[in-house]
């Protein structure tokens, strides 16, 4: 299997790692079984991510995956953010072997997740659809 | 520079260049097709006469109870379903064997359960052990071939085979070990052992990829899964792969003489799990003494062992994981899973299969540079921080 180089840079060298505390959103998709968990937080001003950290828990694609997502939507309003796809990390990543996709899914899932959780928090309803914390899909 | 460092023995080894000298000049000029009545033919002939008889001394058994095959895989398929084939006519059809086996002996198993041969797969102990009582009443008077491995590719632990196959003789079913991993590591002496086949492939002891070998004890019958020309007295038909044959019992005669310098390994192998273990949250995969000798294997928590697998890369150590993410089939290690191992856990386990051409130095490298990368991963993974958090560390 074999990695693009822009993967490998944003597995080497993630982007945003780590945490924010009293963040305005946090989103934690997948579960140990299935080897990947994404947790996003998110720092939103005015509607506009200010901030956004990660960390992952899950294989190479897992992580780059994570990284790109958060540097896709830092400084972006929500409602971009919301409209985030997963091919659209793919593609920003120079594209992924076949198996790993699921991880770009996850991504999507994470910032939707923590995006939710900003929703919640300041009491707007949430009109998208989200993952809920332990998925048993596919993988 | 960057040091390159193999430590994935258990996977494939390099070809040796005694190997490689020897043949050589079988490619160049002794390339006779065994079976032609010619000079060229008999030379031929005389060279694989030669490499068996070489062979049926480092395991003291006898020529005619070597069968030259392509590779471990399709020795294991040949001896399991050759002898249900065989001895499914005389009423027994029933196949035990163990849990952990590697795919080419468990797949087999699943695809003859598909055309209606009945199979128990027994379960391991934490260490990865066959459970011997699970084992014996799965025996029956059914039971055509019991299927055990010699010691397992993963977690590198030895299973008690003589005593498995006295079990399955008390039973008067046959006993077959893969012991492609167990060759080269383990002094085996089939004129003693209660095995009636036994598997083995050239790749994993520095002889090419393509060339495997399947013992089967004189007076135990299984049909062929090659049909064709007489070769391997008509049991196995094809053109010998000459070259690879005169490799093959090359590397296993080297193999032979290298047993007293697994003992160095040994402590390479003990020097290097100690270290790992001091990696807070981590466990060692598989037996601690009946183990390979050059097997390490560990699980760390909180982390996947595929981003383990590519920093070490990075690093210039090859290695190999338990998780489901390095595989195509995105499933954990069905070893590890059998030994109780939690698939969370499984996730984050690294082998390191070491050999006599690993240094020192390799050790302290790898010592030197996984912890790190263990760290630089759990700073990165929202479990680990759930641990800090609880003020676990």
């Amino acid at each position: 299997m074999q990695y693009s180089e822009k993967v490998m840079d944003h597995f080497m060298n993630p982007r945003n790692v780590g945490e924010i505390e009293n963040a305005d959103g946090v989103g934690t998709v997948g579960n140990a079984k299935c080897g990947d968990i994404m947790k996003i937080y998110l720092k939103i001003d005015n509607d506009v991510i200010t901030d956004c950290k990660f960390k992952t828990f899950g294989c190479g694609a897992a992580i780059a995956t994570s990284s790109m997502a958060t540097e896709l939507i830092k400084g972006r309003t929500v409602e971009e953010a919301l409209s985030l796809t997963n091919s659209a990390v793919v593609e920003a990543l120079e594209g992924l072997p076949a198996v790993k996709v699921h991880c770009s899914v996850l991504a999507e899932e994470a910032v939707k997740s923590a995006l939710a959780d900003y929703y919640t928090k300041i009491g707007r309803p949430i009109d998208f659809e989200v993952e809920s914390d332990e998925h048993e899909d596919d993988h | 520079m960057k040091r390159f460092v193999y430590a994935d023995n258990a996977a494939t080894t390099p070809v040796s260049r005694e190997v490689i000298d020897a043949m050589t000049p079988v490619f160049e000029s002794q390339w006779g097709n065994p079976s032609s009545l010619h000079s060229k033919g008999r030379e031929a002939k005389k060279l694989l006469d030669d490499a068996r008889e070489r062979i049926a001394k480092v395991f003291s058994c006898n020529v005619q109870e070597i069968y030259f095959t392509s590779c471990g895989s399709e020795s294991d398929n040949w001896a399991i379903k050759g002898a249900v084939s065989r001895l499914s006519k005389k009423g027994r059809n029933h196949i035990v064997t163990s849990a952990v086996e590697h795919p080419a002996v468990l797949n087999t198993c699943r695809e003859l359960e598909k055309q209606g041969y009945p199979v128990t797969y027994v379960g391991v102990d934490s260490d990865g052990v066959v459970k011997m009582d699970e084992l014996e009443a799965a025996i029956t008077d059914k039971t055509a071939v019991v299927a055990v491995m010699f010691a397992n590719n993963e977690v590198g632990t030895i299973q008690p085979i003589e005593e498995i196959g006295r079990l399955a003789h008390a039973k008067g079913a046959l006993m077959f070990t893969d012991a492609v991993q167990a060759i080269g590591n383990i002094d085996i002496d089939l004129s003693k052992l209660p095995v009636d086949m036994l598997a083995l492939s050239g790749h994993k002891i520095h002889a090419p990829k393509g060339i495997g070998m399947l013992y089967v004890k004189k007076g135990v019958v299984i049909d062929s899964l090659i049909n064709g020309g007489g070769q391997e007295k008509r049991k196995r038909a094809g053109t010998e792969n000459l070259p690879y044959i005169v490799g093959l019992a090359k590397a296993l005669e080297v193999a032979k003489e290298k047993l007293p310098e697994l003992e160095r390994v040994e402590k390479m192998r003990d020097r290097l799990i100690e270290a790992l273990l001091r990696v807070p949250y981590s466990k060692l995969n598989g037996h601690r003494t009946k183990r390979l000798p050059g097997n390490v294997n560990v699980g760390f928590e909180f982390i996947e062992g595929e981003s383990m697998l590519l920093w070490l890369d990075i690093a210039g150590i090859c290695a190999s994981t338990g998780s489901a993410c390095s595989s195509a089939s995105l499933e954990a290690s069905h070893v590890l899973l059998a030994m109780g191992v939690p698939h969370e856990k499984a996730h984050g386990s690294v082998r390191l299969s070491i050999s006599h051409e690993t240094t020192e130095e390799d050790i302290d490298y790898i010592i030197e540079t996984l912890p790190p990368i263990i760290e630089k991963l759990r700073n990165m993974s929202p479990l680990w921080e759930d641990v800090v958090k609880a003020n676990k560390v």
